[in-house]
């Protein structure tokens, strides 16, 4: 494959990358930091990567999104997988008090998210299809009070991405929508571990596999898919007295 | 609460990111990822918090030619592995897991089944970037800063926060491994053959039973090995091997004596008398015990220990014996007790090796492991041997002070890079290393 990743400096992101570096994919490394898109890149290579090349991008900075997707293109020789895990995350008690923060996660997770992806689609749709894998979150499948803002932000991204793979999977172009539960990275340092938590290396197996078979959401750990389904069924009379 | 791979629990929480520059700014200790047993990876009770730098795992670049390797402290043996078996290199030294990173190598200083022929992983290590207890980055090497560069080889990370290790890996015929497997009746036969094999084996390492009668005490299973050639290896690159997982704390009547002992004999019982040779996947044959993914769950809730000395050449066969003998008599009761030759000193002021035979066993950590600890550290002290830091939960600091003529120059360079003391861990204030 010939993929585009923006996020794959950190997290899930990271360990996905290098499953595909792995199976001898190349890879176009986008991040807003020169010295670490650049370190990236190096660990991908030596991890097999047939060719990767990197390119300046930042999710808050949507008027770049365009030229960067069309520099991924040459350096690449045409893309055909475009893989989104930027994002920013905040507790609803930090988000509550800081309104700038909050902005910020609201642009980035959807807004600019949904542009990025919007600049993707074209791009595929117009080399007959491709595949287009998006971090959401399963804080987006029901309202909870740890992650109220965030939680909205990845709601709308989700119907978001659910709209793209009903109006474009009979074009070829395939959209994943990966709902990661609790994975123990960088992002979630310091909150409570709930059961099911899960490894970045394992969950971005999962995802891989799920991007592979072209599946329209994916739940990673897997076991996450069952808990949001109890968590969706709880009435409001319940969600209001938890706290998780 | 944190602990180490014993799971005997101190206070303490963790801190990670993929910026280990970032966290090791204000942080008096690093860990990556606690496998060492006891509680050097443990911040000091006042200190409270300990960095972590699995995250930070990126390999920075690569010499084909050389072998030469240079990462970041978090990259882990697992990641080594994984990466390179396939073009036929290996890592330097065969410690029991894969589950440890780069900076936890330097810091323990780590050795392996083929110890005797290639030393500890320090051996292997070119430069090693660290942030100092004074906030600076710099190099140590052999040539620069050098005193910083043996005092870190084996140093626990007292001596400054590992950000990057340059090491070089050796080229192998091929990631399968050639071994032999050889059942030992007594203690003298295993003690016999481990020699034996170490001058024509690069890995050597074997199991003993402790608790057995009589005249079988110290009967037990010797394995050798060496890398494949190419015409004897599997085809293919070994895939990652399936790891199943306890479900949960096992309770404490799981390991008793008698267990133990059906386990021992069971486990001697199920290896043919005579030799046997094949050819292994590599993470069969060296990480045995990473095939039960948390096995550290098998002691129940109060945790284990694992006492790991190594009892010099000039106490011979008997010194190992009357230990061997010692620790059946304590009650230091130990499914797969690990019997080791090991070669020379290495470099590290602090390293653990020395030449000798090496003995780990573990045991609960229940009400009389102080007591076993004690004892068996007396006896080692007559012998002149000494104990691994990175499996050590429980020993004096009178006793270790005994145990190593080299502390007080390795607290030497310590004062030197820092003076304040800031560096520390739950172990180093435990035996008054800081």
């Amino acid at each position: 494959m010939k993929v585009v990743t923006l996020g794959a400096t950190r997290g899930i992101g990271r360990s996905l990358a290098r499953l595909l570096a792995a199976r001898g994919d190349s890879i176009h490394v986008l991040g807003r930091n020169q010295e670490d898109i650049a370190k990236c890149a190096e660990d991908l290579k030596v991890r097999g990567a047939a060719k990767v090349s990197t390119g300046l991008c930042d999710l808050m900075a949507p008027s770049i999104f365009g030229p960067a997707l069309e520099a991924a293109d040459a350096d690449l020789g045409g893309f055909d997988t475009v893989i989104l895990s930027a994002g920013i995350f905040g507790t609803q008690n930090e988000l509550a008090e800081d309104r700038a923060r909050a902005a910020a996660v609201l642009t980035a997770n959807f807004t600019n998210t949904v542009l990025f992806c919007e600049e993707a689609r074209v791009r595929l749709l117009a080399r007959g299809g491709g595949r287009l894998a998006v971090f959401s979150s399963v804080a987006g499948e029901r309202a909870r009070k740890p992650v109220v803002i965030y939680g909205s932000t990845k709601a709308g991204l989700s119907a978001y991405l659910e709209g793209l793979d009903h109006l474009y999977r009979a074009q070829g172009l395939i959209t994943t929508t990966v709902k990661p539960g609790f994975v123990r990275t960088s992002m979630t340092q310091g909150l409570k571990e709930p059961p099911f938590a899960g490894d970045p290396d394992d969950v971005a197996k999962t995802v891989l596999s799920a991007i592979l078979r072209g599946a329209p959401v994916v739940y990673a750990p897997s076991m996450w898919a069952l808990v949001m389904m109890v968590i969706r069924l709880l009435p409001r009379a319940v969600m209001r007295r938890v706290t998780f | 609460m944190l602990s180490g791979w014993g799971r005997v629990f101190g206070p303490g929480r963790e801190v990670a990111s993929e910026d280990v520059e970032a966290i090791t700014r204000d942080a008096t200790l690093t860990r990556g990822l606690a496998r060492s047993y006891g509680d050097s990876s443990l911040p000091h009770p006042s200190d409270g918090v300990v960095a972590s730098c699995r995250l930070a795992d990126r390999i920075l670049s690569f010499d084909e030619a050389s072998g030469e390797v240079k990462a970041e402290s978090g990259f882990s043996l697992l990641q080594l592995n994984r990466t390179f078996w396939g073009r036929n290199f290996a890592a330097p030294v065969a410690p029991g897991t894969q589950f440890i990173t780069l900076g936890g190598m330097v810091s323990a200083d780590v050795h392996g089944k083929d110890h005797h022929a290639t030393g500890g992983f320090g051996a292997h290590v070119r430069e090693i970037r660290m942030r100092l207890a004074s906030g600076d980055i710099v190099t140590a090497s052999r040539t620069e800063n050098a005193d910083l560069f043996k005092a870190t080889i084996g140093g626990m990370g007292l001596l400054g926060h590992i950000l990057d290790v340059t090491f070089k890996i050796p080229r192998i015929p091929s990631p399968w491994v050639a071994i032999e497997t050889e059942r030992m009746p007594d203690l003298e036969s295993y003690l016999a053959g481990l020699k034996d094999a170490a001058g024509r084996f690069p890995f050597t390492m074997g199991w003993i039973d402790t608790l057995g009668a009589a005249g079988k005490l110290g009967r037990g299973v010797l394995m050798r090995g060496r890398w494949a050639d190419p015409h004897e290896a599997r085809p293919g690159v070994p895939q990652p091997l399936q790891r199943p997982g306890l479900p949960f704390v096992l309770p404490e009547f799981a390991i008793s004596r008698m267990t133990v002992a059906a386990f021992n004999s069971f486990y001697y019982g199920i290896h043919p008398s005579s030799m046997r040779r094949k050819v292994a996947h590599p993470e069969a044959f060296f990480y045995p015990l990473d095939a039960i993914r948390n096995w550290n769950l098998l002691y129940g809730r109060r945790g284990f220990t694992q006492y790991q000395c190594v009892i010099p050449e000039a106490a011979g066969p008997e010194g190992v014996k009357s230990f061997v003998s010692l620790l059946r008599r304590t009650g230091g009761s130990s499914m797969v007790s690990v019997i080791k030759d090991c070669g020379d000193e290495g470099e590290g002021l602090l390293s653990f090796p020395m030449r000798g035979t090496s003995v780990a066993a573990d045991f609960p950590a229940r009400e009389r492991v102080q007591q076993i600890v004690d004892t068996l550290n007396g006896h080692l002290i007559e012998l002149g041997g000494r104990i691994y830091l990175a499996k050590d939960r429980f020993t004096r600091a009178e006793d270790y002070r005994k145990m190593d003529a080299r502390i007080d120059a390795w607290k030497e360079v310590k004062r030197r890079y820092d003076p304040k003391g800031r560096l520390r861990s739950a172990q180093s204030a435990r035996l008054e290393l800081t």
